[in-house]
C-alpha cells in the first residue's frame, strides 16, 4: 500500500521536475514546480517527517513559488523569443544528465544498500516529529538556528535595498549636501546698476 | 516489500538529473534556470530527510531545514537582482549579461 502510493507520488513528482524545464511558458514552469513541492510533501508524510513536509509546503509553495510567480507576471518579457534556438543544448544537456545520474546511481547501488546501520524512525527519542526535530534543533544546534535566522535576515535586507527605488516627487533633506556646502557656491555677490536688471 | 531508503534515493537522483539538464537546456531563461536549482536543493532535501528517517537520526533533518532556510534566502536575492537587471536593461536574457567582461 505505501509502496503504491509512493511509486504514485514519485511519478507525479518525475513528471512536474519535467514540466517545469520543458514547458514554453514561466508561468506553466511555476505551477508545475508547485505541483513537485506538494507531492514531495506528500512523500515525506508518507515515511513520517512530517514536520519537514508542512515547512516545505509553508516555505516553497507558500513563499518561493509565489515570489517566482509575482516576478514572471511582472517582467514584461517575450518568452517565447527566449525559447527559440535552446533546441541545440539538448544533447549536451542529456549527455550530462546521464552522466551525472549514472555516477550517482553507480555510487548508491554499487555495494547493494549504501546505509545498513540504524533503522526507520522518522522521530528518534520523542512522540512526534515535530518534537523530535525541537528538542535537537533548541539545543544542540542552536548556533546553526540563529545563523539561519541572520541569513533570512540578511536576504530580506539584501533584498529591499536591491529593489528599493526612492521616491523623487518628495524633496527630502539631504544632510551630507547641506553639510558640504560651501560659501562660494551658495553666496554671489552681484553689483547692480542703476537702471539695469541683474 | 516496504519502501526503502533506494527508492527516495533514486527518486532525488532523477530529480537531481532533471534539475541540471533544466539548467543545461534553458541556458537563456533565467528564471527557469532559477527553477531548476530550486528542483537540485529540493532533491538534496529528499536525499538529507530520507537519510535522516532511515537510519533514525535526526540531524539529516535539522540539516535539511537549513538547506531549505538557504533556498529561501536565495530565490529572494536571486529574484531581486533579476528585477532589478529587468528595470536597467529591458530584458532579461542573461547572454547579454557581459558587462562586467574585461
Amino acid at each position: 500500500m505505501d509502496l503504491i502510493a509512493f511509486y504514485i507520488l514519485a511519478t507525479i513528482v518525475t513528471v512536474a521536475a519535467l514540466g517545469v524545464i520543458v514547458s514554453r511558458n514561466p508561468v506553466h514552469s511555476v505551477l508545475f514546480l508547485i505541483l513537485a513541492f506538494l507531492t514531495s510533501a506528500g512523500l515525506l508524510v508518507l515515511i513520517g517527517a512530517e514536520f519537514l513536509a508542512m515547512l516545505l509546503i509553508v516555505v516553497y509553495v507558500g513563499a518561493v513559488a509565489v515570489l517566482f510567480l509575482f516576478v514572471v507576471m511582472m517582467l514584461d518579457v517575450d518568452f517565447v523569443e527566449l525559447k527559440q534556438g535552446t533546441l541545440g543544448y539538448w544533447p549536451l544537456g542529456l549527455i550530462a544528465g546521464a552522466l551525472m545520474f549514472g555516477e550517482i546511481a553507480l555510487v548508491t547501488f554499487a555495494r547493494g544498500n549504501v546505509v545498513s546501520a540504524g533503522q526507520f524512525d522518522p522521530s528518534p527519542g520523542a512522540e512526534t516529529n515535530a518534537e523530535a526535530i525541537g528538542l535537537v534543533m533548541y539545543s544542540d544546534y542552536l548556533l546553526l538556528f540563529q545563523l539561519a535566522g541572520i541569513v533570512l535576515l540578511l536576504a530580506m535586507i539584501g533584498a529591499i535595498v536591491l529593489t528599493l527605488r526612492g521616491k523623487t516627487s518628495v524633496k527630502r533633506q539631504n544632510i551630507g549636501k547641506q553639510v558640504a556646502r560651501t560659501r562660494a557656491e551658495a553666496f554671489e555677490l552681484k553689483d547692480v546698476q542703476p537702471g539695469e536688471g541683474i | 516489500m516496504n519502501i526503502g531508503m533506494e527508492h527516495f534515493l533514486t527518486l532525488s537522483a532523477a530529480l537531481f538529473t532533471i534539475g541540471v539538464v533544466g539548467i543545461f537546456v534553458n541556458r537563456k531563461n533565467i528564471i527557469v534556470i532559477l527553477m531548476a536549482i530550486e528542483l537540485i536543493l529540493l532533491s538534496v532535501n529528499i536525499n538529507l530527510i530520507a537519510f535522516a528517517v532511515f537510519t533514525g537520526t535526526i540531524t539529516g533533518q535539522i540539516f535539511a531545514m537549513l538547506v531549505l532556510t538557504v533556498a529561501a534566502a536565495e530565490a529572494a536575492v536571486g529574484l531581486a537582482i533579476l528585477v532589478v537587471y529587468f528595470r536597467n536593461r529591458g530584458d532579461i536574457a542573461v547572454e547579454d549579461v557581459n558587462l562586467m567582461k574585461g
